[in-house]
């Protein structure tokens, strides 16, 4: 019970001080996680982090349902779980109340007409960064040489298939995982 | 639409987005722009720019604030409710398996391929969904529209700065804006 509450608090305050969403949240949670609780040594924790990169969901969320149920089994997962989570419900309900009260004074239309764009061209940075991964690799330099045109193919036949066909998105995603492998098995067999 | 319609459907789709979120809290917002905005038409585009700004904005994981802010404008509190255990069970479950079989998943050939070509098709929904959202803001045809477009696209992508940084800017910005309206006005 005595570690259900200490996951609980140390998760509370990764969820509450980690602004900008995914890789900022790391270091807190190592702070937290591997510093001063020892929960995890830090081998654990690099493999949780390569988890999380395998598998869907924040990356918050993961490490939370991870160490939780290493340290105290499903009680604890959902109790660093709730932890994390708490202050993003608390604080985003408040800030959406206030918004869908105001939203039309016309002091918060000019404000919110600035931020659109902006809005618009960090998510434009987040699919950038994915597709440098995707067609260089993780840290790899760029270079016209090194890139794997396979996965640049499979990605325009992604965006015909949303543009022209309005296919699925999630079906897309799931075929395009699906060519790639298609492709390694084909390539792994004429190698041989 | 009745209310337990509504909730059943959020459910259900976010339950089913969250589980496809590879690569970050963006993907999870590119697929709830696809779902709620183009194809059930629950929310406006440009109050779907304003709801994942308050996600951005607000701490803890984009994806979970993204779930409770479209959660909370569908439904209230029961909705935002609905939507952050829909977001929290994949990933809880999915953990919870993997975790077990770690050295299994890790040097899994088919496993890593696989993901390798999803990043790819993730990078595509992303593309779309920002090329629709890009030409919404050049019909406004406002310069100042696309100056901050192009900054914070700068800022975000090759000086990697902190988003909650470039959401305060703008911020101010708007505010700077404001009193520059009302000065002119009078």
């Amino acid at each position: 019970m005595k570690t259900c509450m200490e996951l609980f608090f140390s998760f509370l305050q990764i969820g509450a001080f980690s602004f900008g969403g995914g890789y900022a949240a790391i270091p807190l949670i190592q702070g937290q996680v591997v510093d001063h609780h020892g929960w995890l040594t830090m081998a654990e924790f690099t493999d949780l982090i390569t988890i999380s990169e395998m598998t869907p969901g924040p990356i918050a969320i993961n490490s939370a349902t991870f160490v939780g149920i290493r340290v105290a089994g499903i009680p604890g997962a959902l109790a660093s779980t709730l932890g994390c989570v708490l202050p993003s419900c608390i604080i985003v309900i408040l800030i959406a109340k206030l918004y869908l009260k105001y939203r039309d004074m016309s002091w918060l239309q000019t404000i919110l007409q600035t931020l659109r764009p902006a809005v618009v061209a960090m998510i434009g940075a987040a699919g950038v960064s994915i597709l440098i991964s995707a067609f260089w690799g993780s840290g790899a330099a760029i270079a016209l040489a090194e890139t794997r045109w396979h996965l640049v193919v499979i990605f325009t036949v992604c965006v015909i298939m949303l543009e022209k066909r309005k296919m699925n998105p999630i079906l897309v995603m799931v075929s395009a995982g699906g060519m790639n492998l298609v492709y390694a098995l084909a390539a792994q067999y004429l190698m041989r | 639409m009745e209310k337990n319609k509504i909730l059943k459907k959020l459910f259900i789709s976010t339950l089913y987005l969250s589980a496809f979120t590879f690569g970050g809290g963006y993907v999870i917002v590119s697929l709830m722009q696809k779902k709620f905005v183009d194809e059930l038409h629950w929310i406006e585009e440009s109050e779907m720019l304003d709801l994942v700004a308050i996600a951005q904005s607000s701490p803890g994981a984009i994806a979970v604030n993204g779930a409770i802010v479209v959660g909370y404008k569908l439904a209230g509190l029961v909705g935002a409710l609905t939507a952050i255990v829909a977001t929290i069970i994949p990933p809880f479950v999915i953990i919870s398996v993997v975790s077990t079989f770690y050295t299994l998943f890790k040097d899994s050939f088919l496993v890593a391929k696989m993901l390798e070509g999803m990043q790819a098709g993730v990078g595509a929904v992303i593309a779309t969904v920002v090329y629709s959202m890009g030409a919404g803001v050049a019909a406004t045809k406002s310069v100042f529209s696309l100056v901050i477009l192009a900054g914070a696209f700068f800022a975000s992508c090759i000086c990697k700065v902190n988003v909650v940084y470039i959401i305060l800017v703008c911020i101010t910005l708007g505010v700077v804006r404001t009193f520059w309206v009302q000065g002119r006005k009078s």
